[in-house]
């Protein structure tokens, strides 16, 4: 262990230990800001075509499309409705039409999920593109720091001692049985991993495959992901995963000490369990 | 002191009444990002300036790409303007675009004006291309036209000019100012690009009037608006500031980007 990891003992708890550096903590809440607003002002970026296609281009003549939002009439009157892989769905109020009774409006998202609130393509566009700096940018900063400061190797990297236990860390995390020690737990690890490294990576990816100037600079990004619209395909569904990350991520703060956990990622220390209560992690 | 500290309870209760709020009635909150001209938006914007300086580093001369023949699936489809009803556009098309000219001015050394025919009879160039619109849709066709840097050598700009500006028949609605016409422009780099060009023809027919009869122009590393259709008239400047509203074209003046390679 680092000698920057300092132990302070106290009397009732394990030792509270430094566990998150600065660059891990500043650049956590740069990202929880910046994907909220790049999850609503792309919400709102959807609504202006709110269907999806594979392949390069989006059928009018024929159809390739795997996910479409519209309004519909009905002998009961307007419903929302969700078509995902040629099943449909009734999501009045939510997709396709939301709104009151006496204001329905026909959108994708409904105007709680998006910035603006209302219609404005325009404003979503200003939005996006600017976090998408900002997460790509942070993305950079820890990248390096985390390679300098070993953050990298020894808290994300798997051992092969982390596969041997993913049957029992499962199990703990089913029965909500959590071992609070300086390293992170194999599902941590793995999770965090897929975020970064394949998550993120993609999401970003196929966010430059939807510009067509870096179409023409980088034309390989056509060909990996199968197309424009197919890139705009995965970068929703790479939305849908952050998405699920993000409701696990909030469950397992509260699920494992929300004032521990929040501690851990403002101050950097975090409070272990007792030595006779950690199993022994290194 | 420990009065202050909430329980692990009332963190819970604040923490999810507060997540809950945010998302949903949240969002009219930041609904001042969409003012036009208001300060954070235009902190916002700057990101912009920051991808078009990029972009145009990484891009440099490359072409957008050209696709096979096979891919032409289905007829380009028509957005926006799609039947102009300006008299003098009217007046055109009446006679089949006979009389048509499109001039060219500015800050060029010999101003001039084509006819149909002799953009026509100028070298040509087709492309299989792909048309992103900012919606978020594409659509492949086949573009047949003049490249605008033939007609540029011929009316040679001059040092001053830094960007065409491309005037349209296509009347928006009316300002304050009488009738808003659409308009666009492009800086030097895509002028003078080889898959720039005046199309006047469309996946092997004449370019339709849904589509731009009887010239529209294309920009193909950029978005959609970006391809103005019904050009009569483009413009050499030094700046877009006193054209129209400022921005270098009309969804520029309603708070679109100008540049729109992404």
């Amino acid at each position: 262990m680092a000698s920057s990891e300092g132990h302070r003992q106290s009397k009732s708890n394990g030792p509270l230990v430094y566990r998150q550096s600065v660059w891990t903590r500043v650049t956590h809440w740069i990202w929880a800001i910046s994907l909220f607003f790049l999850l609503l002002s792309g919400l709102q970026i959807f609504n202006a075509r709110p269907t999806l296609y594979i392949g390069q281009q989006s059928g009018f003549g024929f159809d390739n499309s795997v996910l479409t939002m519209t309004a519909v009439n009905t002998p009961d009157g307007p419903r929302g409705r969700t078509s995902i892989l040629g099943l449909e769905f009734n999501t009045t109020g939510v997709f396709g039409l939301s709104g009151t009774t006496e204001d329905p409006q026909v959108r994708g998202f409904p105007a709680a999920l998006t910035i603006p609130s209302y219609r404005d393509l325009a404003t979503g566009r200003v939005v996006h593109f600017f976090f998408a700096w900002v997460l790509v940018g942070t993305l950079f900063v820890w990248f390096l720091a985390s390679l300098m400061n070993g953050h990298l190797s020894r808290d994300l990297r798997l051992t092969g001692r982390d596969l041997a236990h993913l049957p029992q860390d499962v199990a703990d995390h089913a029965r909500l049985r959590f071992h609070h020690t300086r390293q992170y737990n194999v599902l941590q690890k793995l999770s965090y991993s897929i975020v970064f490294f394949v998550l993120f990576p993609l999401i970003v990816l196929t966010g430059l495959t939807m510009s067509p100037g870096m179409d023409a600079a980088w034309p390989w990004l056509l060909d990996l992901f199968g197309g424009r619209q197919t890139a705009r395909t995965i970068h929703f569904i790479t939305m849908t995963l952050l998405v699920l990350f993000f409701l696990v991520h909030i469950a397992m703060v509260f699920a494992a000490g929300p004032i521990n956990e929040l501690r851990s990622m403002i101050t950097g220390w975090y409070r272990t369990d007792p030595e006779s209560k950690s199993r022994s992690a290194s | 002191m420990s009065k202050t500290i909430l329980s692990r309870r009332q963190l819970l209760c604040a923490g999810a009444a507060g997540a809950s709020s945010l998302v949903l009635g949240g969002c009219d909150v930041f609904n001042f990002l969409g003012k036009r001209g208001g300060t954070v938006r235009d902190i916002l914007l700057t990101a912009n300036d920051l991808t078009y300086h990029v972009q145009r580093l990484l891009i440099g001369d490359a072409l957008a790409r050209e696709y096979a023949e096979t891919e032409i699936r289905q007829a380009q489809k028509p957005n926006g303007s799609i039947d102009p009803q300006s008299p003098d556009y009217l007046a055109l098309k009446t006679n089949g675009f006979a009389d048509y000219r499109l001039a060219i001015k500015g800050l060029v050394e010999t101003p001039k004006s084509y006819s149909l025919d002799e953009l026509r009879n100028m070298p040509s160039r087709a492309q299989i291309t792909r048309h992103d619109c900012v919606e978020g849709w594409s659509c492949i066709a086949k573009w047949t036209g003049t490249p605008l840097w033939v007609v540029l050598d011929e009316v040679k700009l001059r040092s001053a000019a830094r960007y065409l500006v491309f005037h349209c028949y296509d009347n928006m609605g009316s300002g304050s100012s009488g009738p808003t016409y659409y308009y666009e422009s492009c800086d030097l780099v895509d002028a003078r690009h080889p898959q720039t060009i005046l199309a006047y023809g469309l996946n092997d027919q004449v370019l339709p009037v849904s589509n731009g009869a009887p010239i529209r122009v294309r920009i193909e590393r950029q978005l959609g608006y970006k391809q103005p259709k019904y050009v009569h008239t483009i413009e050499a400047v030094s700046s877009f500031a006193r054209i129209g509203g400022g921005k270098g074209g009309y969804w520029e003046d309603r708070g679109y980007e100008w540049y729109a390679g992404i």
